[in-house]
């Protein structure tokens, strides 16, 4: 069986200027992988590109989902895969309900797959439960998305999404930014009990703190749109020891 | 930015292929040679059977548009209309229909492809709750269908007139009540209004007739549906609807035209009056057509739209979804002249492909604590342009008058334009106006976040204009808001479904 995702020597560019520089990362179903790194190492920038956001040209290099060629892919396309992004910051979009995102997200991609629709009662159901497991009120679900949430409640609504479509792939961006403890747990609690032999996760973090509530089972140091360096766990801890300036002297 | 990109480029498209209702109907017609002239006005009223005092008050309006200019301050930009080159007058050639039979099957064909139902029974059988079923949403409508110049059918006559409700052509009421159309017609747009008022003053040859008696909630909402057909034809209907004190009325209008490369001009006057306590709730969905891709044909729509609160505590809204014609000028505006008496303004405007809109309201509070408000969602696409132009005025002896305007217009590529033209005169220093304007772009992070769960571009460039003009359609009767939404998303989808 392939891995789950293969990012072999990628090479991508953001206006005329190369973003990455040849990066290599192969994650396995049931992996939990960090990516750590110093500000504007590219660490976001291969989130999108993974997900498919426009304005990114690849220049070099491959990305396999499942064994195949992801790059080739519309972004929903890639959705309706299993490619689930957490966005560091989540857009409001106003007027639209967020009961009625999730309804149209979700049947989109199960139209997509040439799966039935969800029959109104099951898909309020299944939302109402999954929204009680992350302390989400059902006043919540009636506002428009994510406007006049709090960065706690934007981030847990990422959470209740990536629940209720069962990705493979977990991305989460900067998923601590602007998290006081208390809402960092409940929203980790909520990706920990999405953990399975069948899914990976991609944790984006620049602090070790989240890796705390999320235990990692892989830990990469990307540096210069390059990962520098790649261990277990306790590479996190060392990280939070002694910062980030060695590697980005590496990298130079 | 590719993405946002395609999505533009296959919006431009769109409008061509995606007008659903640009087919065109076969039948004979009766048609008034073209031109016009003092003979064309005494042939239409002599068509319509009307009594001496209604040609003379065409002719005054005729003789009055001669010395009249058509305007120019509307930022829209269109060839000169050569007048003498269009029919003022065209009719199904089958005449004085009794009953529904007998009615060309192709023009009931026509309504029924667009979906509007002139059958009673059909309707009553879609509409009517079955035992054991309570949805409040399905509700009877009654409708009168204009057909190019005439009113071919009015449905729920009888049920109507036991609620003492009148509703039909307002050819027949000029005949058949001939003391309220003496006492209402030209009260609110006076025959010297302005250009294209003046011209339908001297032309129109139908509309519907609207009166609700003291004290009645008209039993069902009533719609009329405009239908232009015949070629190098001007439509000009006139619509006249009193809601007597007390009263209560919901109104709907909606209209379409075939696909035609050359442009085709409609010109309509709306006059509402509510006297005291009285409300009339007045909604429009426009679909003319809106030309093709180029920016060739479609129709020209110079509309005068007015509602007069003449009695204390009344009330006028208007609600407009405006996603057809080449050139849109329109204004429905409300004269608070009653103590208490509110005006409402939501709209919706979409422009895509060439398309230019200039429309917006008048609020013109005259009694005392009158108060208004105005929420105008303008969608800019394609090439067009898109204008909101509001006025918004106390007079001096109106005390305590409230108005409150909000302005978003939400553009979709770069090629486009959203401009508002905001007026606030306050002669009386009690007045509070307050008025927020916003324009924005669509946001690129937004489409992408909806793309990475899964919706596709069209999708959801569909959800979040949908969501942008929420709190527009939320104005309108169910039944018309679930068409206008389907329809916003056709006007910029393109070819989703
Ligand atoms: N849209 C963009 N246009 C220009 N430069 C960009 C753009 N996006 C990212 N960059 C640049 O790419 C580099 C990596 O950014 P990013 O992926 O956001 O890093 P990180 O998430 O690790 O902080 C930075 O130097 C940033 O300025
Ligand atoms: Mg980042």
């Amino acid at each position: 069986m392939p891995a789950l995702l293969e990012v072999k020597n990628l090479q991508v560019r953001v206006e005329e200027r190369e973003i990455l520089h040849g990066l290599t990362l192969t994650v396995n179903a049931g992996e939990v992988h960090a990516i750590m790194g110093p500000n504007g190492s590219g660490k976001s920038t291969l989130s999108h590109v993974i997900a498919g956001k426009p304005g990114y040209e690849v220049t070099g290099g491959e990305i396999l989902f499942k064994g195949e060629d992801l790059l080739e892919m519309e972004a929903d396309e890639r959705a309706a895969k299993g490619v689930f992004l957490a966005f560091q910051y989540p857009v409001e979009i106003p007027g639209v309900a967020t009961m009625t995102f999730l309804r149209t997200a979700l049947n989109a991609q199960r139209k997509a797959r040439g799966e039935s629709e969800f029959s109104t009662p099951d898909f309020l159901k299944k939302v109402r439960e999954v929204a009680a497991s992350l302390n989400i009120p059902q006043d919540m679900l009636r506002r428009g998305v994510n406007v006049g949430f709090s960065g706690g409640e934007k981030k847990r609504n990422e959470v209740l999404q990536m629940a209720l479509f069962q990705p493979s792939l977990c991305i989460l961006d900067e998923m601590d930014s602007g998290l006081d403890i208390d809402a960092l747990r409940i929203a980790s609690e909520g990706v920990n009990a999405l953990r399975s032999s069948e899914r990976a996760m991609v944790v984006i973090t620049h602090y070790q703190r989240l890796l705390n509530y999320i235990v990692p089972d892989h830990v990469h140091v990307m540096s210069k749109g390059r990962v520098v360096k790649t261990g277990g766990k306790e590479l996190a801890l060392e990280l939070e020891a002694s910062g980030y300036a060695q590697y980005e002297d590496v990298a130079a | 930015m590719a993405a946002v990109q395609e999505t533009i480029d296959q919006v431009r498209l769109i409008d061509v292929d995606q007008y659903r209702y640009g087919f065109e109907t076969l039948i004979e017609s009766e048609l008034a040679p073209k031109g016009l002239s003092e003979d064309i006005v005494r042939y239409i009223s002599a068509k319509k059977n009307e009594p001496e005092w209604m040609l003379e008050w065409r002719l005054e309006a005729y003789r009055r548009w001669l010395t009249m200019e058509e305007p120019t301050w509307a930022r829209v930009d269109y060839p000169k209309i050569d007048f003498q080159d269009l029919h003022y007058y065209s009719a199904p050639k089958k005449k004085s229909i009794a009953s529904l039979d007998e009615i060309d099957p192709e023009i009931l064909k026509t309504y029924e492809k667009l979906g509007i139902p002139l059958r009673e029974v059909a309707m009553l059988e879609g509409v009517e709750p079955q035992p054991g079923d309570v949805d409040p949403n399905r509700r009877k409508i009654a409708v009168d269908a204009v057909f190019d110049s005439v009113s071919v059918a009015t449905t729920f006559q009888a049920e109507l007139k036991k609620a003492g409700v009148i509703f039909m052509p307002i050819s027949e009421a000029i005949r058949e009540h001939p003391e309220l159309v003496k006492q209402y017609l030209g009260t609110v747009v006076p025959t010297s209004d302005n250009f294209y008022a003046t011209l339908n003053s001297a032309v129109f040859s139908d509309g519907s007739f609207v009166y609700i008696p003291p004290g009645v909630k008209c039993p069902m909402e009533l719609s009329t549906y405009f239908r232009i057909n015949e070629r190098n034809t001007g439509q000009f209907e006139r619509t006249l609807i009193i809601a007597d004190k007390g009263a209560y009325v919901s109104y709907l209008e909606g209209c379409t035209a075939p696909q035609r490369d050359e442009n085709q001009l409609h010109a309509a006057v709306v006059e509402l009056v509510t006297l005291d306590d009285a409300e009339i709730k007045y909604s429009t969905v426009q679909n003319w057509y809106p030309g093709n891709s180029e920016g060739k044909g479609g129709i020209y729509n110079f509309v005068t739209k007015r509602g007069d609160c003449r009695g204390n505590n009344s009330k006028i809204s208007w609600t407009q979804v405006e996603t057809g014609s080449a050139i849109t000028w329109k204004y429905p505006s409300c004269i608070l002249r009653g103590d208490n008496s509110r005006g409402e303004f939501y709209s919706i405007a979409i422009s895509n492909g060439y398309q230019q809109v200039d429309s917006g309201t008048k609020m013109i509070h005259l009694g005392n604590n009158t108060t208004s408000r105005i929420i105008s969602k303008g969608i800019a696409a394609g090439k067009s342009q898109n204008t909101y132009r509001g006025l918004v005025t106390a007079h001096r002896k109106a005390k305590n008058a409230r108005n409150f305007t909000a302005c978003d217009s939400l553009l979709i590529g770069d090629q486009c334009g959203a401009h508002t033209v905001p007026y606030i005169e306050a002669k009386n220093s009690s007045a509070l106006f307050e008025h927020e304007a916003t324009t924005s772009k669509i946001s690129e992070d937004v489409l992408f976040y909806c793309v990475q769960r899964g919706l596709s571009q069209e999708e959801a460039v569909g959800l979040v204009v949908n969501g942008f003009v929420k709190d527009v359609l939320q104005q309108l009767p169910m039944e018309f808001a679930v068409e206008a939404q389907k329809l916003i998303s056709i006007s910029l989808e393109g070819s989703v479904g």
